[in-house]
């Protein structure tokens, strides 16, 4: 199973994301997981949370420019080449990322990946030792 | 020196006498030429034989940018596509450029007059003259390009671009003049010290410079950085281009070529004719022209007009500096740019909101132009790639509608102020 993704279209601007994390908290949206793709002047915020569609909804009527993507959630052990074991896998198989953001928590690891083909990628990584989450 | 002191120190009862005639054969040939006049006097009631002094040019109709659009391309050309030898275009609004025609006396006219102007800033025949007005559709490179050699200088075509080699041209060829833009002349001045060189490393002494507007400040930095001595040149290419007027050595405004082309400032609510030392907007007549003559044309540059002898000798009516825009078209890089044709552009493409602002800003003595956007929610892709080349699609389609590039920032829908009534679409921060 894949999980969804929360896009967020942010200007570079000062307190934006504290806006946007407000917002979230008083809806009491937890979010799980947030990374933050910054150009020159604008940056994408990439976020997963407990509740996708309230979140969308959420956002959307305080006007942010909001959009869903699949991404693939996988969990290995926090130790030296877990990771590695399973990127090899994706490279063996001809798959290749676009971006991927993760952390690591008491014995286990977390990883979002947006792979270029994410149906081939939920099939290789089911051979991984790795598990695949859903949330 | 005075190029044609026959004309530029005419008195002012012989100037009246040959603008009264000149006027009277520029109607004749309109009104048989140019249906778009005739209908405009038929419809003013108005013949030929009513004109019958240069001062009857206050019946006359008016002519604006909007109407050289809407007659694009030939509409209000004159004289037959045989007569014609050069034409040169300007950057229109909504994507149609505006046209001008020159017959080969017109081209004649337009050197003599730039020759004129070069004269009145000193430059001789033997000056070696560097024209870095950009060369193409913009009348600034050919123009002053004529009058050079008409002249009798050395003209050097170095148009813009490539700096280094322009600053080494013009150390190594000795060149004394140069015909630029004030912002140019900034940066070459700025080149020239970044290549380790000063002022007096090169032998200029005078620049013309025109087709922005600039300040006495300016003029100072400019005059100071290249050791020379800087000349307002003003003209427009729906007049005829560089050359219609200039200072002299008093520098007590801009004469006007005033027996080619006829000066009225009006008031561009009323459009009443107001007198001269009033400022209001400057009116045009190229009393003339054969390939694409105008009557009053409208520069929507506000100024005054003054009158009396010049202590250089002059007796033509002098402008003084460009106050401002009666419109809201924007001069950046020299360029002329109205938030209209940004708006087009924008509306053209689904992913905008039709919000913009122009932030204008000069860094380093250029002009830079920053164009805000809002995204549409419906068209944000979640990718970084696929909004960089949205951004890059919009930037490729103003520079080629603007003619100078653009720095496109995405905004957030809904972060541009939206105004009651007159919406505020630039924020100039030049300090001009």
């Amino acid at each position: 199973m894949t999980i969804k993704q929360l896009s967020i279209f942010l200007e570079n601007k000062t307190g934006r994301i504290n806006e946007l994390t407000k917002i979230l908290g008083k809806h009491g949206i937890n979010m799980q997981a947030f990374s933050m793709a910054e150009t020159s002047d604008f940056g994408i915020l990439r976020l997963i949370v407990d509740d996708v569609e309230r979140a969308v909804e959420v956002l959307r009527n305080e006007n942010f420019a909001v959009k869903v993507t699949e991404v693939v959630h996988i969990c290995c052990s926090n130790e030296a080449g877990a990771l590695s074991k399973v990127l090899e896998h994706l490279t063996n198989s001809d798959i290749s990322i676009e971006y991927m953001y993760a952390f690591a928590q008491g014995d286990k690891a977390n990883a979002i990946i947006m792979p270029n083909d994410i149906e081939k990628c939920m099939t290789e990584l089911k051979k991984c030792s790795c598990d695949i989450n859903t949330l | 020196m005075i190029w044609n002191p026959n004309k530029e120190c005419m008195s002012r009862d012989e100037m009246h006498a040959l603008q009264s005639r000149r006027l009277q054969k520029l109607v004749n040939y309109v009104y048989h030429n140019v249906p778009f006049y005739r209908n405009k006097m038929q419809e003013m009631d108005l013949s030929p034989e009513d004109i019958k002094s240069i001062d009857d040019i206050v019946k006359l109709p008016f002519t604006t940018k909007q109407d050289l659009r809407d007659n694009y391309p030939y509409g209000l050309q004159a004289a037959p596509p045989s007569e014609i030898v050069r034409v040169h275009a300007s950057s229109g609004t909504t994507g149609n450029p505006t046209i001008v025609g020159y017959t080969r006396k017109d081209l004649a006219v337009w050197s003599e007059v730039m020759a004129r102007c070069l004269t009145a800033y000193g430059i001789t025949r033997n000056d070696t003259f560097s024209v870095s007005y950009g060369y193409g559709l913009f009348t600034g490179g050919l123009g002053a390009h004529y009058g050079v050699e008409n002249l009798g200088a050395t003209v050097i075509p170095t148009s813009t671009g490539n700096t280094e080699k322009h600053i080494r041209l013009i150390r190594d060829l000795k060149i004394t003049g140069i015909a630029c833009t004030p912002s140019y002349a900034l940066y070459l001045a700025e080149t020239l010290d970044k290549m380790g060189l000063t002022k007096d490393d090169i032998s200029l002494r005078i620049g013309a410079f025109g087709a922005e507007p600039w300040t006495e400040n300016m003029r100072k930095e400019i005059e100071e950085r290249l050791g020379l001595k800087g000349y307002n040149l003003y003209g427009l290419s729906e007049i005829m281009g560089p050359g219609v007027s200039h200072e002299c050595e008093c520098q007590n405004g801009s004469h006007i070529c005033e027996d080619h082309f006829y000066p009225e400032i009006i008031n561009p609510e009323t459009l009443e004719q107001l007198p001269y030392g009033t400022q209001g907007e400057l009116v045009f007549t190229t009393l003339t022209k054969e390939g694409m003559p105008v009557l009053r044309y409208r520069t929507k540059d506000l100024c005054t007009l003054m009158e009396g002898t010049c202590a250089c000798g002059r007796t033509a009516v002098r402008m003084g500096r460009i106050m401002g825009r009666s419109d809201d078209m924007l001069i950046i890089r020299g360029i002329n740019v109205f938030p209209s044709q940004v708006e087009s552009v924008i509306l053209e493409c689904n992913e905008f909101e039709p919000q913009y602002m122009l932030i204008v800003d000069r860094v380093n003595n250029l002009d830079t132009l920053q164009v805000q956007v809002e995204l549409r929610k419906d068209f944000f892709s979640a990718d970084v790639g696929g909004m960089l080349a949205l951004k890059k699609r919009l930037a490729d389609k103003l520079k080629s509608v603007l003619s100078i590039s653009a720095d496109v920032r995405l905004m957030e829908p809904g972060s541009i102020e939206r105004s009651q009534g007159k919406s505020k679409r630039v924020i100039d921060n030049r300090k001009l």
